[in-house]
């Protein structure tokens, strides 16, 4: 955290200040370990292990927050007798289908549950394959924590001694994580791990809070969704969710990355986390709606948040008659996430692409994957700051050096259009704290430089011009869009207040609306993004608020706004105990004030405001009535935390330890080396390792992680540019132990080239023992650390870290395992020329591989 | 002229020369541009998702100097490397100003005037997604879209860009819509 | 009169004055207090963030693209080109340093090298009491301000280099290809309007401090007496006695090692210490100077008016 936000960091270490213990848990001593309190040195891809262990460790040792488990999650809800664990299935749950590489997760679900699974949606009679692209397509995502569809008010045991609750279940699944496993996966020496444990424990309950921080060491694996979950889980037991100082905080890395996800330029959501339409299952709105929407919840108004936003889109042309349009969304039909894209771009069938803002040449996994995409579209667009490797690889990206692409013979045509700055432009941000804020734009962009807002604006404006007195029903979105913002300024810049107020949303006076809670289902409300409802109340930019932070209370609701209805801090019913009062008065943060009848608090509270502790719900409740007093998981169907996830998820109820596609390490818990679920494509410049035991596997003895640096931004595009920054990490280097480089025979500040089955790259040598040998019974591993924010390109050169990564892939949000992967290291620079391609080459064939290697589904140990 | 440093040294209490007497005009007239600016624009650091506070100071239509906010409750002024090298990020030389174009099979980039630019732009989308719309999957399934055209981006664009862009893909039957968020 | 005796004081005690008001005794009456900067180094995450703020403020430019390998400090030190320099010192970790458990464990299980120091440090000018860069500047580029802080005057500084070997820090450098000495100004434009400098403003965690000088050295103390309170036995303050050999430091430091260890000088000496016994001596070579001062000076006013 002080390595990559290290002004967020200021509140930990302000914490630290006043007697909190940081655990800083890290394969590499970074500048966030230098301040911890606690290094935890682990191996890279084992953290499901050490999270379960701190699981185990609670559970066994009676250490959760009894309380507030059985009121507020499914601990006591009753699993379906069908459900098989990996404790009786040697690491895999009920439901697999090897063949099909994927889970049925009906035996997943509650007990007596009649709600089918997001993958039974589609009818019976479309039989397997259906079934199949549904579940691909990135489903869980949408709906927040992707579980739509339960019974609101499921079998209990209140006791949670039930062998088929989920609290049983939990405890059972986690009763191998024993500190010794963990010693032994993670490397991670017992009595240190008992000190966490320790320490975590007595630093929860209701008087103690703790939080967890993470950030992409945790989610580009794949079983990434789950190490989340883990942590989830945990937190759970401990009573850290929706309460202050607590929660499971994602320091995300880009500056309206929440936002992009909020409305998503996202393939499978539509804006708050409204799935996209799937091809023929959801054919009109009606049963999109009955698929989608939760009888419990606020999800129970799925209906309105979908017309709004059709209304938004399509205004007067979307009537009641016509379903609001719903058939102008087009459907999905499987995974067309990036990486999807990439072979879509190498098979042909993606012939444009616009890049805005990212480097995938040198950003993405399998960086030569993304550059012979790219040679193989016709048109390309770039916008950026500078000439990015993105917009500049068709003559002097890697492949043009070595020879495997000439120039002359790559047809895409390559439009490169300078970006304009956050200075230039009127616009909002969504931090990582789900929080909007507002920047004015303090100058005109200079030359052609223009704004994103411009470019598509524009883009629109051109493409329904020539498209103007089209008859043909291909082109009826467009021509019904609304696009008629206004413009201003000399560039006719369009107005982003104009679009805020849209996604805002309107009623049929056209008078902005201040909640979510008054949009209607008939067309007479109009909401771009629903969650984002409030946003402009009063037809105030409430993103442009800046009232000091010294003069107003330390929760500063009146700094930007929070989605959802300003609320910082979310589940925080939580943060009072069943009957409404606050767990401790140090920790007090909503709660129900019996005189006025109300919730109330330093925050929004996050809960029907009226609704009493003691209110149950009659029977056929629905939607924010369908809550009962205790049900602080307003957006859950059955209105608890999950603790056991029954449906949503592709992988699995419940997190497990796998190890990373390519390790050189076997898996100790299970008889199955890695998630049988996880999502490959095998095929040419993207294979993978041999398993651990398997002939060749030594050819990649080396675990490698990938970081970035505080001097640094992601794939550099806005860091490798300046001088100032440059000039602070100015090589691309590797971190290797004193042992590895005794080993391999690396210098310091000597050359290494790195390599695996994808690609090889060079780095300086940094040795340092800030990057250890972890040392396990019988074996060393020994841990390459990798910053990735170089390239070919800028002002500070170097290879990128991405050429080594495969496109292996977490099953639900298919996003790339870059943090835990296998490869050889050896002194000196690489071949330069044709001998580049060969290196991988002769690697790929000593190693033995083939389009099988590492496709294992089960085994592979 | 000014007043002879080696006089005022003399003259006044500063006998050693090496203060008051020998502060220059230039030193003594010297005022922080952040002073002297046109006017502070409240901005937000375009680096990552903490959120940072930014005052953008403005001198001639020019932007002089970007530095923390320190009524931010998120960032109380600070920034870290990136942000403090926002300055560099949006006025440096580094950023391009021209439009480019390399047309197929060709070695070099040409500059092109933004206006042809856009034109061609909504020719080449107009033109693939005819090519390669699709109402229905090969189940006979309605679909009512286009695998032509896919965007990478928004990760570091604002809430409105990107609503914009998600509004008009969709009209335009792309779906292959992501961003950094998915890497 | 209070100002008129005390300016006669300076004349006839500098050291005793210069000792607890360099300012007055450079001649400025109805000065505010002296500022500085204490720079808490326990605290310093090693951002660097204070590095580009002063680049950005101060138009330094930028001086190489060098990986160094002394662990993640490409900067090296200070110079013409570099006001604020973040040291990084990786220590092994001592047992009797640390004897948490973490330690004690990591070393049974055989977690190789697992517990180890990593040092980081915001260095910068000292601005110090008895300044010896601003002693043998021959021009006056070099002054003393009201603030008490020691600044180069671009427009003054005629590139002779003199301050370069007489600073015992080894802070003040010439830049190539411009002929002038340069160092940090402690935002001299920016304190003179009552804003911090640009590095104290950025520190995402405080650990460069700015502030009356008499106030940083109090805090300065409790911190102290806290970590020693903690057991962190090895925390001590560098440049804050006032009796040290240049008369205390205007920036000052806590740090939790020798000051060797992070590239200070242990006991440093005002290098013009014996100056007084040495005008003796030089009599004729001030007059001299004094020739080429006023030639300087005539110069660069000149240069400005073209």
């Amino acid at each position: 955290m002080a390595e990559c936000h290290p002004v967020g960091f200021q509140w930990v270490m302000e914490a630290k200040a006043r007697g909190a213990t940081v655990i800083h848990v890290d394969p590499r001593f970074t500048r966030t370990s230098a301040v911890a309190d606690i290094h935890v040195p682990l191996r890279a891809g084992t953290d499901i292990a050490f999270l379960g262990g701190l699981i185990n460790y609670v559970l066994a040792n009676g250490r959760y927050f009894h309380d507030y488990v059985v009121a507020y999650t499914n601990g006591p809800t009753l699993i379906g007798e069908s459900f098989e664990d990996t404790e009786d299935l040697d690491g895999v749950f009920s439901g697999l289908d090897v063949e099909k590489r994927r889970y049925d997760p009906a035996s997943w679900q509650y007990e007596n549950a009649e709600m089918p699974s997001p993958a039974a949606e589609a009818p019976a009679a479309e039989g397997n394959a259906h079934q199949l692209s549904v579940a691909t397509a990135g489903r869980g995502e949408s709906h927040g924590s992707g579980g739509a569809q339960v019974p609101p008010e499921p079998e209990r045991d209140e006791t949670m001694t039930h062998p088929r609750c989920a609290f049983q279940i939990v405890k059972r699944h986690y009763s191998r994580y024993t500190p010794e496993m963990v010693e032994q996966v993670c490397g991670v020496p017992k009595d240190l791990f008992l000190k966490v444990a320790e320490t975590i424990t007595s630093s929860s309950g209701r008087e103690r809070t703790t939080a967890f921080c993470y950030a992409v060491g945790w989610t580009q694996h794949t079983v990434g969704v789950q190490y989340v979950r883990a942590a989830a889980l945990l937190q759970l037991l401990l009573g850290n969710i929706g309460r202050p100082g607590g929660g499971i905080l994602a320091l995300r890395g880009h500056s309206s990355i929440q936002g992009s996800t909020d409305i998503p330029t996202l393939y499978n959501l539509l804006p708050g986390y409204i799935p996209m339409p799937h091809a023929n299952q959801d054919e009109n709105l009606e049963k999109f709606v009955e698929a989608t929407a939760t009888a419990k919840g606020y999800w129970a108004d799925m209906r309105s948040y979908v017309v709004s936003l059709l209304k938004a889109w399509w205004g007067p042309a979307a009537t009641a008659e016509n379903d609001f349009c719903f058939d102008y969304l087009p459907r999905l039909t499987g995974d067309h996430s990036t990486y999807a894209t990439v072979t879509a771009q190498l098979d042909g069938t993606c012939k444009g692409y616009l890049i805005a803002g990212e480097n995938p040449a040198v950003g993405s996994a399998n960086a030569k994957m993304q550059r012979l995409g790219m040679a193989n579209l016709d048109w390309l667009v770039v916008r950026d700051f500078s000439l990015i490797e993105s917009a500049t690889w068709w003559k002097d990206g890697p492949e043009i050096e070595s020879g495997e692409l000439e120039t002359a013979d790559i047809k895409t045509e390559v439009f490169f259009f300078p970006a304009a700055a956050h200075t230039e432009k009127n616009g909002s941000f969504t931090n990582t704290q789900r929080m909007l804020q507002w920047h004015h734009a303090a100058v005109e962009p200079a030359g052609q430089a223009r704004s994103e807002l411009w470019f598509y604006y524009h883009l629109g404006r051109l493409i329904r011009e020539r498209l103007a007195g089209s008859t043909d029903e291909m082109d009826r979105p467009l021509l019904d869009l609304t696009w008629d913002y206004p413009t201003e300024g000399p560039l006719a810049e369009p107005d982003a207040g104009a679009v805020l107020a849209e996604i805002n949303g309107w009623d049929s006076d056209k008078e902005p609306l201040s909640s979510y809670g008054q949009l209607e289902d008939d067309g007479s409300t109009a909401c771009g993004c629903w969650i984002y409802c409030g946003v402009f109340a009063d037809g105030v930019n409430q993103a442009a608020r800046r009232k000091p932070g010294g003069e107003q209370s330390w929760v500063a609701p009146e700094w930007g706004w929070a989605w959802p209805a300003n609320r910082r801090i979310i589940y925080n019913r939580a943060s009072a105990d069943p009957d409404g009062r606050p767990w401790s008065e140090r920790k007090a943060y909503v709660w129900w004030d019996e005189k006025s009848a109300r919730w109330t608090g330093h925050d929004v509270p996050d809960f029907p405001p009226s609704t009493s502790p003691r209110y149950r719900p009659p029977e056929g409740a629905r939607g924010a009535e369908a809550l009962s007093g205790i049900d602080p998981a307003v957006m859950q169907g059955d209105g608890k935390f999950w603790l056991y996830v029954p449906t949503g998820i592709q992988d699995g109820p419940l997190p497990t330890h796998y190890e990373p596609q390519d390790s050189p390490f076997p898996n100790l818990l299970y008889g199955i080396q890695r998630n049988p679920v996880r999502q490959l494509v095998s095929r040419r410049h993207n294979r993978y390792h041999p398993s651990p035991s398997a002939p060749g596997s030594e050819v990649f003895p080396y675990a490698v992680t990938t970081y970035r640096l505080t001097e640094h931004h992601t794939a550099g595009g806005m860091s490798r540019w300046q001088p100032y920054l440059a000039e602070l990490q100015p090589e691309m280097f590797c971190e290797v132990s004193p042992e590895l480089a005794e080993e391999r025979g690396l210098e310091h500040l000597g050359w290494a080239t790195i390599i695996t089955a994808r690609g090889v790259i060079e780095a300086r040598v940094l040795v340092t023992e800030r990057i250890p040998p972890l040392r396990f019974p019988g074996r060393t591993v020994h841990q390459i650390g990798l910053p990735y924010h170089w390239g070919p390109n800028g002002y500070t050169r170097g290879d990128a870290a991405n050429e080594l990564a495969a496109i292996a892939l977490d099953p639900n949000v298919h996003i790339q395992e870059v943090k835990a992967f296998s490869a050889d290291i050896r002194p000196g620079r690489r071949p330069r020329g044709p001998g580049r391609a060969a290196l991988v080459e002769e690697y790929s064939r000593r190693a033995g591989i083939t389009p099988d290697t590492g496709m294992e589904v089960t085994g592979g140990r | 002229m000014p007043r002879w440093p080696v006089l005022r040294q003399l003259e006044g209490a500063d006998r050693t020369g090496r203060g008051a007497a020998v502060r220059s005009e230039r030193s003594g007239g010297l005022r922080a541009r952040t002073a002297t600016a046109d006017k502070v624009v409240k901005s937000v650091c375009p680096y990552c998702a903490v959120g940072c506070g930014q005052d953008v100071f403005v001198k001639d239509a020019k932007v002089v100097q970007i530095e923390g906010d320190p009524d931010s409750p998120v960032s109380r002024g600070r920034l870290c490397p990136k942000g403090a090298a926002s300055l560099q990020l949006t006025t440096g030389e580094a950023r391009c100003y021209d439009v480019l174009y390399r047309r197929p099979y060709a070695g070099d980039w040409e500059v092109l005037d933004l206006d042809t630019a856009m034109g061609m732009v909504a020719d080449r989308v107009i033109a693939t997604r005819r090519a390669t719309w699709q109402w229905e999957d090969e189940g006979g399934a309605r679909t009512r879209r286009t695998l032509g055209i896919a965007s990478l981006g928004g990760a570091t664009l604002d809430n409105e860009e990107n609503y914009l862009m998600k509004k008009l893909y969709t009209a335009l039957g792309a779906i292959q819509i992501e961003n950094q968020a998915r890497i | 009169m209070a100002a008129d005796l005390a300016v006669d004081l300076a004349a006839r005690l500098p050291s005793l004055l210069e000792r607890t008001d360099p300012a007055t005794a450079s001649g400025w009456r109805d000065h505010p207090p002296r500022m500085g900067f204490f720079t808490d180094t326990t605290v310093c995450i090693g951002c660097k963030a204070c590095e580009v703020a002063c680049k950005e403020w101060n138009h330094v430019p930028e001086d190489g693209l060098e990986l160094t390998g002394m662990s993640y400090d490409n900067t090296v030190g200070l110079g013409a080109d570099s006001w604020r320099h973040v040291a990084f010192i990786e220590q092994p970790r001592r047992p009797a340093r640390d004897p948490g458990t973490e330690a004690t464990c990591a070393a049974a299980s055989g977690v190789a090298d697992a517990g180890i120091r990593w040092l980081m440090a915001s260095d910068v000018c000292k601005h110090c009491t008895h300044a010896a860069c601003l002693d043998v500047c021959p021009t006056g580029a070099l002054f003393r301000t009201e603030l008490g802080t020691v600044v180069v005057q671009e427009d003054v500084c005629n590139g002779c280099g003199y301050c370069v070997s007489a600073c015992p820090y080894g802070v003040i450098d010439v830049r190539r290809g411009d002929g002038r000495a340069w160092k940090c100004t402690l935002c001299y434009d920016r304190i003179s309007v009552g804003d911090e400098p640009a590095c104290a403003k950025t520190c995402p965690t405080d650990s460069i401090q700015f502030g009356p000088l008499d106030e940083l050295r109090e805090r300065a103390d409790r911190r102290l007496a806290q970590l020693h309170a903690a057991g962190v036995g090895d925390a001590r303050l560098y440049g804050r006695d006032p009796d040290d050999g240049v008369g205390g430091d205007g920036a000052f430091f806590l740090l939790l090692d020798e000051p060797e260890v992070y590239g200070l000088p242990p006991d440093p000496v005002v290098t013009t210490r014996d100056l007084p016994e040495m005008w003796a001596r030089a009599g004729v070579a001030a007059v001299a100077l004094a020739g080429s001062v006023a030639l300087s000076f005539l110069a660069s006013t000149a240069g400005r008016q073209r």
